[in-house]
This record gives C-alpha cells, sequence and structure tokens, in this order.
C-alpha cells in the first residue's frame, strides 16, 4: 500500500512477515511494521512515513547524525531506523544506550552491529534537548 | 593512528540512504513490467517424470529449459559452470528450479504454481558431507562426489609424526550461515536499445555480464548489466544473481520483458546460497619440548548440489587451517563435496572462519590437554616475518601479532579475568588469534582477474573513477573517492563515481575477497598519481591503470604452492561470556578487538566494518542455525533464524595498528573479512571455560550446550579436561 499505491518507496520491504522494521511508519504516532498492517485498520488514523519524517526538525538532525557517526551502511535499514529513533524521541523519551537499543530492538540491521546507530540516536536525542531548551 | 587519510568523512551516500532517496531495485519503475515465481522442484534427488503446466491466462507464460536460446547453454557460467539455469531431467536439490512462470500478478502466479503436476522419481538424496562422501544414492557427480580434492604438504609431516613424543587428534564442525542482506536478492530484465539489459542487485556486475552472457548465447557485448544501489552482499550477491539473472534473461528472449523479480525472505532464506558447512579433522604431533612439529588436516566442505565458487572457498579453507602458527611439518587435504542440498557459496571470510574456528580450537584444547598455558602456547607458535607458509610461500610483512595480542589482553584485562574464572563457573573469556589474506588466492588476480580501472579528468576539473568495484553497504563509494581526493588534494565529494554499468566501465574484478581497497584502491592510486600533474592540462584526460602483480610472488596454480596471498591482515579478539546455568544462554560481556588493515582509509568506515562482522560473527557462533529437514531448511523467515539484535551483543571495542602495506593504497590492506573471522573461536574458548567442557561445533545453541553438559555429566570429564584423545608416545 505505503510503496507501491502512494509510491512512497523511503518505506522498505525486507521481509513482508513483520520482522525486521525495515517498513516501520509511526500509525497515530505509534511505530508499528506496515508490511503487516491490514488497510482497514488504518481509518481514521495518521500514518507518517519516512518521507515525513525526514522533513521535521528531530527528522533532519537524526539523518544528520546518522552521517556523521558512520550508522548508515547498505542503508536499506535505515529509513526504518530513523523512524524508531524519531518514536523513541518524540514518543516514549528515554535516551541511555540500554533504552535506545531497546527502542531500535524490533528494527534489525546485519551491516553496522547497531553501535554506530546507538550512538546516533543518542546524538540526536542531545539535539532534542537543545532544541526544547 | 595519527594519518591523514584515516580521519574520517562523512559517507557520502549516508544522507540519501537515510531519508529513503537512495533507489534500490524495488524502488524503481518499470513500465509494463510483469513478475515472475520460480516453479521449484519439491524432491532433492531424483528423474522428472511429468512436469505438466495447467492453462496459462492471457498474459502468462511457462519458461523452462526447452526455451533456452540456440547457442546459449543450461550452465551459467561461474568459476566453473555446472550450475543449471533450469533443472532438464533430473532435478538435484529441493527448490532447484524446474522453469519460471511470467505474468503481471504475483497472487495468480502463485495459484498457477500449485496447480502444476510434477511427478519425481526419487533418488536416495546425499545431504551431509558423510552422506556425500558415501556416495548415499550413487554419485551425483563424477564416481566419488568430489568436486574438488586437493593436499598440500610442507616439510616432511610422516616423519615428524612418527618422531612425535605426543599426538593428539581433534575435530570441529561449523554450520550452515545465511547472509541475510537486508535487501532481498532483487533483479529486473529487459531489451533496451537491442541489448539485454539487467538491473540488479549484486556485488559483481561483470560476474552477472559473463553468466547471462553463456546462458542464453550472446556476445558479452549484447549484455548490459547495471548494479542498483545494493542493500548489503556479505558473498551471497557474488555469483547466487547470476542465476537469476540467466532465468530471467532466457524468459525475456522467450516471452518478452521487462521482467521483475524482487525475491521473498522466506524463498530466500531457503533457496539462496550460503555458508558451507564444514567438517576439520586434525592430527598434531608435539615434540619434548611441547611444540607442534607436525600437522595433518583432513577438511571438508558441503558445497551443495552445484560447485560454483566451492573449490576456491575450499582453497581459503586449506590455507587458514594451520591459522597463524609457524609449524614445520604439515599435511592438509581439502575436499568439496557434492551433496543434494542448495548450493553453498561465498560468504564473508570465504572458508576461512571455518577452518580459523578449528585451528584456533585445536590449539586450545593442546595447551590444555598438556597443561601449559593456553595464550603463552599459542604466541610461541606465531608466524614472524620470513616463516614459510603451509603452501611454502614467505610472510613478507612484518608480523606485528605480539603487540596486537598484548593490546586485547590488557585492553579486556584477560589475565585477571581468566585466572578468576573457575573452570564449568558459569563465565569464561577467550582469545582467537587470525590472519586473512587479501584478495584472490595465488595468482587470481593476475591470471584471471585481470583488473582495469580509468581515471578521468572532465573538462571542468573533476576527476571521475571508472570502474566495476561497487558500494554494497561497505564503503566503497567514500574510501575509493577519498583515494583519489588525496591523492589530488580536492574534496572528496569533487570526485565523481557512478553505479557500475558494464557497457562504461571497465572489469575491474567483483567486489569481494577483501580486494576493493587493497587491490583495486591501490589502482585507482596510481591513476591518481599520473594524472596530478596533468589536472591543469585543458579538456579531458583519461588514465588507464592495469593490475601488476607484486614481482616477489610466486604461485604455481597447479600445485598450490608459492605465495598464496599478496598481504595478510591480523587480528586478535577477545570475547568474555556468561552460560546461564538453567537456561544455557550465552550472553557476551565483552568483546575487544584489535586489527592490523595496513592502515585504514578511514577510520569510521573500518570501525563500521569491525562492529558489523562483530555482530555477524558473534551470530554465526552463537544465534545462526539452519537445520535441514528431508532436504528442506527449517528456517523460513527472521523468526525462525535469528540474526543478532540491537540487544544481543555489547558495543563493540575496537582499535587498529598502523603497519603500511608498499601496494596498498596508503599501506591499505583488506578490512571486510578479517573483521569477522576471530570471533566464533573467541566465543567458543569462552564457553568452553564457563561450562566446563569441550565445543567442537558451531553454532553454540542453548541446545548444544545442554548437549555438552550431559555428555560431560556421563564422562565426568570436567574433572580430568582430556577430552581431546590422545597417544602418549612418551
Amino acid at each position: 500500500m505505503v510503496r507501491d499505491d502512494l509510491g512512497l518507496t523511503g518505506t522498505k520491504e525486507g521481509c513482508g512477515e513483520g520482522e525486521c522494521g525495515a517498513c516501520s511508519v509511526l500509525l497515530g504516532g505509534r511505530l508499528v511494521n506496515s508490511c503487516i498492517v491490514p488497510v482497514g485498520s488504518v481509518e481514521g488514523l495518521t500514518v507518517d512515513t519516512i518521507e515525513a519524517v525526514r522533513e521535521t526538525p528531530t527528522g533532519q538532525s537524526l539523518v544528520q547524525r546518522f552521517a556523521e557517526e558512520g550508522a548508515v551502511q547498505c542503508g536499506f535499514c535505515i529509513p526504518g531506523m530513523i523512524m524508531a529513533g524519531y518514536a523513541l524521541i518524540r514518543e516514549k523519551g528515554g535516551q541511555t544506550d540500554a533504552e535506545i537499543r531497546e527502542g531500535i530492538s524490533g528494527n534489525l540491521c546485519r551491516c553496522t552491529g547497531y553501535d554506530r546507530i546507538v550512538a546516533a540516536t543518542r546524538a540526536a536525542f542531545r539535539d532534542e534537548d537543545r532544541r526544547r531548551g | 593512528m595519527s594519518h591523514t587519510i584515516s580521519a574520517p568523512v562523512e559517507r557520502l551516500d549516508a544522507r540519501e540512504k537515510s531519508r529513503g532517496e537512495a533507489r534500490y531495485l524495488a524502488d524503481l519503475h518499470f513500465p509494463g513490467v510483469r513478475k515472475c515465481r520460480f516453479l521449484r522442484s519439491p524432491a532433492a534427488r531424483g528423474t522428472v517424470r511429468v512436469l505438466q503446466a495447467p492453462a496459462l491466462p492471457e498474459g502468462y507464460a511457462f519458461v523452462c529449459a526447452a526455451d533456452i536460446p540456440t547457442g546459449g547453454r543450461n550452465s551459467v557460467q561461474m568459476i566453473t559452470s555446472d550450475w543449471r539455469v533450469f533443472a532438464d531431467g533430473d532435478v538435484r536439490f529441493l527448490g532447484e528450479p524446474l522453469g519460471l512462470l511470467v505474468g503481471p500478478h504475483a497472487g495468480v502466479l502463485e495459484e498457477l504454481a500449485k496447480a502444476f503436476t510434477i511427478e519425481i522419481d526419487e533418488v536416495e538424496p546425499a545431504f551431509t558431507e558423510e552422506d556425500g562422501l558415501a556416495c548415499v544414492g550413487g554419485p551425483s557427480f563424477g564416481t566419488d562426489n568430489l568436486f574438488a580434492d586437493h593436499t598440500i604438504v610442507k616439510g616432511s609431516p610422516e616423519d615428524a609424526f612418527e618422531s612425535a613424543r605426543l599426538v593428539v587428534t581433534d575435530t570441529f564442525r561449523t554450520g550452515v550461515q545465511e547472509h541475510v542482506y537486508m535487501e532481498p536478492q532483487s533483479l529486473v530484465v529487459l531489451e533496451e536499445g537491442g541489448r539485454l539489459t539487467i538491473y540488479i542487485s549484486t556485488q559483481c556486475p561483470f560476474y552477472v555480464r559473463e553468466g547471462v552472457s553463456s546462458a542464453v548465447g550472446r556476445p558479452v557485448s549484447e549484455v548490459v548489466v547495471k548494479q542498483t544501489v545494493t542493500g548489503g552482499g556479505f558473498g551471497g550477491k557474488e555469483h547466487y544473481p547470476d542465476t537469476l539473472a540467466a532465468a530471467l534473461s532466457v524468459a525475456v528472449l522467450a516471452v518478452g520483458g521487462p521482467i521483475e523479480f524482487v525475491m521473498e525472505r522466506g524463498e530466500d532464506m531457503l533457496f539462496s546460497a550460503k555458508r558451507h558447512p564444514s567438517t576439520v579433522r586434525y592430527r598434531a604431533a608435539l615434540d619434548e619440548n611441547n611444540r607442534v612439529v607436525a600437522l595433518d588436516a583432513d577438511l571438508t566442505i558441503n558445497a551443495g548440489a552445484y560447485q560454483s565458487g566451492s573449490g576456491v572457498v575450499l582453497q581459503r579453507a586449506m590455507f587458514s587451517a594451520a591459522g597463524v602458527y609457524d609449524i614445520p611439518n604439515v599435511r592438509i587435504r581439502g575436499r568439496a563435496v557434492c551433496t543434494n542440498t542448495v548450493p553453498n557459496d561465498a560468504f564473508r571470510g570465504f572458508g576461512a572462519p571455518q577452518a580459523l574456528f578449528a585451528a584456533e580450537g585445536l590449539m586450545t584444547h593442546i595447551a590444555r590437554r598438556i597443561g601449559v598455558d593456553e595464550v603463552d602456547f599459542r604466541r610461541s607458535h606465531l608466524v614472524t616475518r620470513g616463516s614459510i607458509t603451509v603452501t611454502n610461500g614467505t610472510i613478507r610483512e612484518e608480523v606485528i601479532l605480539p603487540r596486537i595480542i598484548d593490546h586485547v589482553l590488557d585492553a579486556s584485562d584477560y589475565r585477571g579475568k581468566d585466572a578468576a574464572c573457575k573452570w564449568g563457573g558459569g563465565r569464561g573469556i577467550g582469545l582467537s588469534i587470525f590472519k586473512h589474506g587479501s584478495a584472490f588466492t595465488g595468482s587470481g588476480e593476475r591470471d584471471i582477474i585481470k583488473a582495469e580501472i580509468r581515471l578521468r579528468k572532465h573538462a571542468d576539473g573533476r576527476p571521475e573513477i571508472i570502474a566495476s568495484t561497487v558500494e554494497i553497504g561497505q564503503g566503497a563509494l567514500t574510501t575509493l573517492r577519498k583515494i583519489v581526493a588525496t591523492e589530488l588534494d580536492i574534496p572528496v565529494a569533487d570526485v565523481l563515481y557512478h553505479d557500475a554499468d558494464t557497457s562504461r566501465v571497465p572489469d575491474s574484478g567483483p567486489t569481494c575477497a577483501s580486494r576493493s581497497v587493497a587491490v583495486v584502491g591501490y589502482l585507482i592510486e596510481q591513476a591518481a598519481r599520473r594524472l596530478k600533474s596533468r589536472m591543469n592540462e585543458p579538456g579531458e584526460i583519461e588514465v588507464v591503470q592495469r593490475y601488476e602483480h607484486p614481482p616477489e610472488l610466486v604461485w604455481d596454480q597447479e600445485t598450490y604452492q608459492g605465495d598464496a596471498y599478496p598481504s595478510y591482515s591480523w587480528g586478535a579478539n577477545v570475547v568474555e561470556v556468561e552460560v546461564d546455568r538453567y537456561t544455557h544462554e550465552v550472553r557476551v560481556v565483552g568483546v575487544w578487538t584489535a586489527y592490523d588493515v595496513g592502515r585504514a582509509i578511514d577510520s569510521i568506515v573500518v570501525q563500521g566494518q569491525i562492529e558489523g562482522g562483530a555482530s555477524q560473527g558473534l551470530g554465526y557462533a552463537t544465534l545462526e542455525k539452519m537445520e535441514l529437514k528431508d532436504g528442506r531448511y527449517q528456517q523460513v523467515s527472521m523468526a525462525d533464524y535469528m540474526i543478532p539484535t540491537s540487544l544481543d551483543f555489547p558495543a563493540i571495542e575496537s582499535k587498529l595498528f598502523d603497519n603500511p602495506y608498499p601496494y596498498g593504497p596508503s599501506g591499505a590492506k583488506g578490512a571486510g573479512e578479517v573483521v569477522f573471522d576471530g570471533l566464533a573461536p573467541a566465543l567458543a574458548s569462552a564457553v568452553e571455560k564457563a561450562i566446563g567442557g569441550p565445543v567442537h561445533e558451531l553454532p553454540v545453541t542453548p541446545e548444544r550446550i545442554a548437549e555438552l553438559l550431559r555428555g560431560r555429566r556421563e564422562t565426568d570429564d570436567s574433572i580430568r579436561p582430556e577430552w581431546i584423545r590422545a597417544v602418549d608416545k612418551g
């Protein structure tokens, strides 16, 4: 739906079974794997994809920190990781490394071993704190 | 690490990938594209008696071996050319493609595939190495099922065993590993401008071109391969995509294109190539001074149904089977065994991880058997500059392993922790020491690959790298441009480098074997040096650079004698674990790594390789298990086959040691694979101490630990850790 009908190809499909998190979007502000969400259950809710999130201050900060920290390799999981980081920063809070690791644990990455992604997300949290003063 | 080139720059592809703007194959749109679905064999081995298609609706077609064009052949040219495009007459593994269904709707294709009548007269299949060696059901290949059978000898091992004080034997096994690149196999084939054109997620555009060309019987000039942004490879997109591209190309020529194939994850897990399972059986001879004076290794790898790259994987495994140790008398026999499983092929490390797990296990077991310190024992056997290798070549570089080992021991407090660990007390710490040869084995770079690159200065002054080395996530797009930028003293972003298109780039070889920086990067550096003095000249200037073999290297491909690799990267890892007393789960507490990769072209890119390689290596060691039942893998999803999540392993500590290599750009050697090799042996050693018993097999899952502990109680080996069989001749 998101990719084929709406043409929003920033959301990736890595497994089609809700296991890998590459297709993460925000549904009513909540992080979900879009590949297993029936279209009917979306009615009345806002769906935010990477195309929207990347333009927000938090999204921009995540993109910048991912680039600076070397968190991006093959990149296929990264839009989903940005969505997970965004949900963590905007919705859940909690910015210890353990909390970040927990927050992105539904998003699989095969290239990075996660350390740089955790570091980038941690840096984006600090940016958010600065923005909020 | 003080060298300026190592100072990190921001990766040039990072932002567009993060923003979801990078266009992977599935993000591209081809007007009129049809989908396809492989019809796969339900049996692992047998003769196809009936293959009958259902009535196909308008717009749907079925393509099989009979559709291979005149002049083409039903085998894909790889290193060898045995892998068939479509099964024809007989089937050799469960899931082997019988044909390809083409049509507009995936759902209809799925229903049609179920409506085929397939009858196969089954023959008893061989699944394990033992089955294959015993020719269960009769040989599938030749008279003995051996795709390759080589023996290398150094010194006089027979004499050394004869006069040895102690001979020990030990056996190690490793399991299948699936790549799980996040982007599944993906491609589109169509005819464009009269040429067969393949858009594909691949590590090796020229491999795809060769494979397709051979299958459809068209000259390579009429086949164009365009690499699309590739979401990970790890070896899984080295040769396997050739088979998919060949099948779709046959279909496009038979029924028209464009045709798209984006592999479903479950299908990818079941039927794409995997890491070879292996068995290494050792005999080692010790003299009265507790020195290993001879080693005899019998190494087998399970190649699966087709040879593909198994012969070369076997070579690297054999050449790694003595680890980093200088043993004067060595005999290594290696065999690649044909079975009826999905073919196994390249995977990060390429045979070395299996052999290094075995070599490190052997050395620690021997040390424990004779009651000496395992670290000191291994250190006293290390190769140094001038040492003769198992192929009777020479280690030509300075070996700085002692410094590397000292570092990881200190950083991890190995000595303190090891002393505090009680044998079988639930905690353990293990060390591994290893090396990985950069580039193709032996004279492969000179005789097979013959890499060529071009560096073009455009009229506007900007240089462009024209090469077939591709970005697959490892950072090649950034590091190779950085080499040019450093040489020409310009910003990295000013260097152009586009996704490979075989119609406009020369063949610089495949993106594999830790060769992209070490070999191609060096060519690019040399070209940039030649271009530098001409940068102020007007107009366009192009410099061509071809591979030249370092003159001092010698190699005989018939006998496998000489310098197996131009250079080696080196490393040592320490892994600390806790093993849960009740669940037997292995919790990794700490990971310390140190490497000599010559010189890092970019410290953060190399750090990314180290951390990602460690995660994948620890997954291989503990989590990742593929089980074959009646020829079919039982792990069909990412829920069944667990790759590491962000919660599985702690942050990786790492350190790089500069040791510049004269034939590498700024002194760089390979870094993509050495970072995988050492995790499994270090973890296995740590687990042995935690559970108080030996580990002979990967992966070390809770179920296996439970079995080991049961076995230990029965034999009470925990009291006397002499679980390697030994014949004391003293």
